[in-house]
């Protein structure tokens, strides 16, 4: 499903990706972890270009990124991301935020888009805002709202950054169980989070990155019991 | 001091064209400012040095030139060069809407920049081109931080459209000058001259002010 040979990122004179070989498979959830400044956020920017690559590749579903012919605004609707500020759009009613980029993007026309966006916003638990702005929401909400807009583009794959780590910790546990929601009905993910119970329970695999580079990658289980790297044992010791 | 309310009323009527002129040289020169502005706007906030450089040196000019100075540039340069003739409306509704596409400019600019770099992301990540993300998230956000600084501009340029007395551009002040120099009287023309445009300008700010009510969703 996706595939990243060799990725290299700069900003400027900094070298923040050096070089990552990621695979990941259809229906895989893949959580990302690692010290502050390790580059995970930046790895998931390249997977959706919102950064530029700087060198190597990056595959989804048979299209390589950097390719010119590929069309990056088709991709990246097949790719949905999930902010750890929520990014919603303060001008737009709850529902007018989901359905903006179906309206525009994928040419649905408006009743259908309605009518899906309430299916979505029933899936988050979030019907009753519909008509609601974004500053009137909880965190939790904006968060639960954030993933539905995602998902009306039908991605392939969807990425959250640290989706709860803005939220008070109350709110945390109705956002990830929506994720481990998606998780469960079969949706490819890739989720960078401290939260290590959620890697524990629903990832398929953890990656751990430092520096730059993944240093160590395996099943939950066999990371959080038995790390092999240093690296990876002094990060896991300060988090768990 | 004798107060002659007869001059004021021989002449209420030339005032209240003027007022009329006023107001249509500063409502068009706002209004093609906007337009103006917007694309100026743009091409400052070019990646290209090559095409943000004129757009640069466009707004440096007009912001860091007196504004009377740029109408007597246009009345008596600029266009009769380039049309052949000018009269003096035309020449301030010129330099009108010049001058403040440039300040414009600025405010559009102030506002696109304001808005957090998550809303255009979070848009892009959706698919949406560069068009879309400009038209349906970023502009919309823009536009209505911009409104009071856009209400101040108007209020600035209402007031300076009365430079075009400088040239004979038959607008309020104008007519005050004309009562002035029929009477040989500066109290009565000039205070009601000044009285009009307080008149325009507290107008527009109540406007202004329930514009800024309506457009606040929150
Ligand atoms: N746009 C940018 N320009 C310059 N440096 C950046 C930019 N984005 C991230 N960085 C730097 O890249 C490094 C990795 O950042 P990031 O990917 O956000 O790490 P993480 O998400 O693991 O905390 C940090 O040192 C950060 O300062
Ligand atoms: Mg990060």
């Amino acid at each position: 499903m996706i595939s990243v040979k060799h990725l290299k990122k700069t900003f400027g004179e900094l070298e923040v990706l050096k070089d990552i070989n990621v695979e990941i498979k259809q229906k895989e959830v893949v959580v990302v972890i690692g010290p502050s400044g390790s580059g995970k956020s930046t790895f998931l920017r390249c997977l959706n270009l919102i950064e530029s690559i700087t060198e190597g590749t990056v595959e989804i579903d048979g299209k390589v990124l950097t390719d010119k012919k590929v069309d990056i605004n088709k991709l990246r609707a097949e790719v949905g991301m999930v902010f750890q500020q929520f990014n919603l759009f303060p001008h737009k009613t709850v529902l007018q935020n989901i359905t903006l980029p179906m309206i525009t993007v994928r040419k649905w026309n408006k009743k259908d888009a309605e009518k899906k966006a309430m299916e979505l916003l029933a899936k988050v638990g979030l019907e009753d805002k519909a008509g609601a702005y974004p500053d009137s929401l909880s965190g939790g909400q904006k968060q639960r709202v954030a993933i539905a807009r995602a998902l009306g583009m039908e991605p392939k794959v969807m990425l959250f950054d640290e989706p709860t780590s803005a939220l008070d910790p109350e709110m945390v546990g109705e956002v990830l169980e929506v994720m481990k929601q998606l998780a469960e009905e079969g949706m490819t993910m890739v989720v960078v989070t401290h939260e290590m119970g959620f890697a524990r329970e629903v990832g398929d695999r953890v990656i751990f990155m430092d520096q730059g580079y993944v240093v160590e990658e395996n099943d939950p289980k066999s990371i959080f019991q038995n790390p092999q790297h240093e690296r990876t044992q002094a990060f896991l010791s300060k988090v768990l | 001091m004798d107060f002659r309310f007869d001059i004021i009323a021989e002449y209420m009527p030339f005032f209240l064209e003027g007022m009329l002129l006023t107001i249509v040289m500063s409502v068009v020169g706002v209004l093609v400012g906007c337009v103006l502005g917007f694309f100026i706007a743009l091409g400052k906030m070019s990646k290209h040095a090559i095409i943000r450089i004129p757009f640069v040196w466009y707004i440096n000019f007009l912001r860091g030139t007196p504004l009377l100075v740029q109408l007597f540039l246009f009345h008596y340069a600029v266009l009769p060069t380039v049309l052949g003739d000018t009269t003096a409306v035309t020449s301030v509704l010129v330099t009108l809407s010049l001058n403040s596409s440039a300040y414009v400019a600025e405010i559009f600019r102030a506002g696109l920049q304001s808005i957090d770099k998550g809303q255009a992301e979070a848009a892009h990540s959706l698919g949406m081109n560069k068009f879309q993300v400009m038209r349906y998230v970023l502009l919309p956000q823009a536009f209505k931080r911009s409104i009071p600084p856009l209400g101040n501009e108007f209020i600035v340029l209402l007031k300076d459209s009365s430079l075009g007395a400088m040239i004979a551009a038959p607008e309020l002040l104008y007519w005050g000058r004309a009562a002035a120099g029929q009477y040989y009287r500066v109290w009565e023309p000039y205070l009601t001259v000044a009285v009009a445009y307080l008149i325009l300008t507290l107008s527009l700010t109540y406007l202004l002010n329930y514009l800024e009510r309506r457009f606040d969703v929150k």
